[in-house]
């Protein structure tokens, strides 16, 4: 791994921690209430807030998952250069896409 | 065949490094990576439900509420603290000066993952 990776690696760690707890505390309230989509949508649409922290999550998360596929696949497996970028790459936009279109339905829709 | 302190030396490849608890945590950091990196898309497409119709996401909410779904979430409970607190502790260690006790933080770590995901299951039921 690079130093750029490493860095992108851990900035984005660093990041996710706080939104991380935040989300752990959303779980547990959700599942004590019993999460049902009016109120997961109550909370969320046209929420900028939630928009923009859900929006961070994501972008960090498939920034640190594909970076992390990557060193776990250059440790177990023979891939290495260009295919090892190839998998990060597929891997990192793939949870964007996903993602900010997950992000998208719950807050825009 | 011991060194010149009296210490047994592994040999090469011994494997002997794997039980020691903090390769244990790095192989568990790596896991708990993985299976949360997998379950991602999943968890974006089931919110990308939404676009079909509000109905779509409730109706697997509903599903959700099945024992065997919540045991997997309780999992999840766990996979995302362990990760959470293995990584915090990767960070201390990279950013501060050394100090002694990772492993006891390793044993923290598991420790709250596990009272964590036992507290989730135990209000999600």
């Amino acid at each position: 791994m690079n130093v750029r990776l490493y860095v992108l690696q851990r900035v984005s760690a660093a990041v996710m921690a706080p939104l991380l707890l935040i989300h752990l505390g959303v779980i547990f309230y959700a599942s004590n209430r019993g999460l049902s989509a009016a109120d997961l949508l109550a909370r969320t649409r046209g929420s900028l807030l939630w928009g923009a922290f859900y929006a961070t999550f994501v972008v960090a998360a498939a920034t640190h998952a594909a970076i992390g596929v990557r060193v776990v696949a250059s440790e177990w497996t023979r891939w290495h250069g260009a295919a090892l970028e190839r998998l990060m790459w597929a891997c990192g936009l793939l949870l964007v896409a996903l993602g900010l279109t997950a992000v998208a339905a719950v807050v825009l829709v | 065949m011991n060194g010149k302190r009296g210490r047994p030396q592994r040999a090469p490849n011994s494997g002997g490094h794997r039980r020691d608890p903090l390769w244990v945590a790095a192989l568990l950091h790596r896991i708990s990576g993985l299976a949360l990196a997998a379950f991602l898309p999943l968890h974006f497409l089931v919110f990308a439900l939404v676009l079909k119709s509000e109905a779509a996401l409730e109706g697997f909410l509903r599903w959700t509420k099945n024992p065997a779904v919540k045991l997997a979430e309780m999992g999840l409970v766990f996979l995302l603290t362990l990760h959470l607190l293995g990584g915090i502790r990767i960070l201390l260690l990279e950013n501060l000066p050394w100090f002694a006790g990772h492993k006891q933080l390793v044993a923290g770590a598991l420790l709250t993952a596990s009272m964590l995901a036992l507290v989730f299951l135990v209000r999600a039921a």
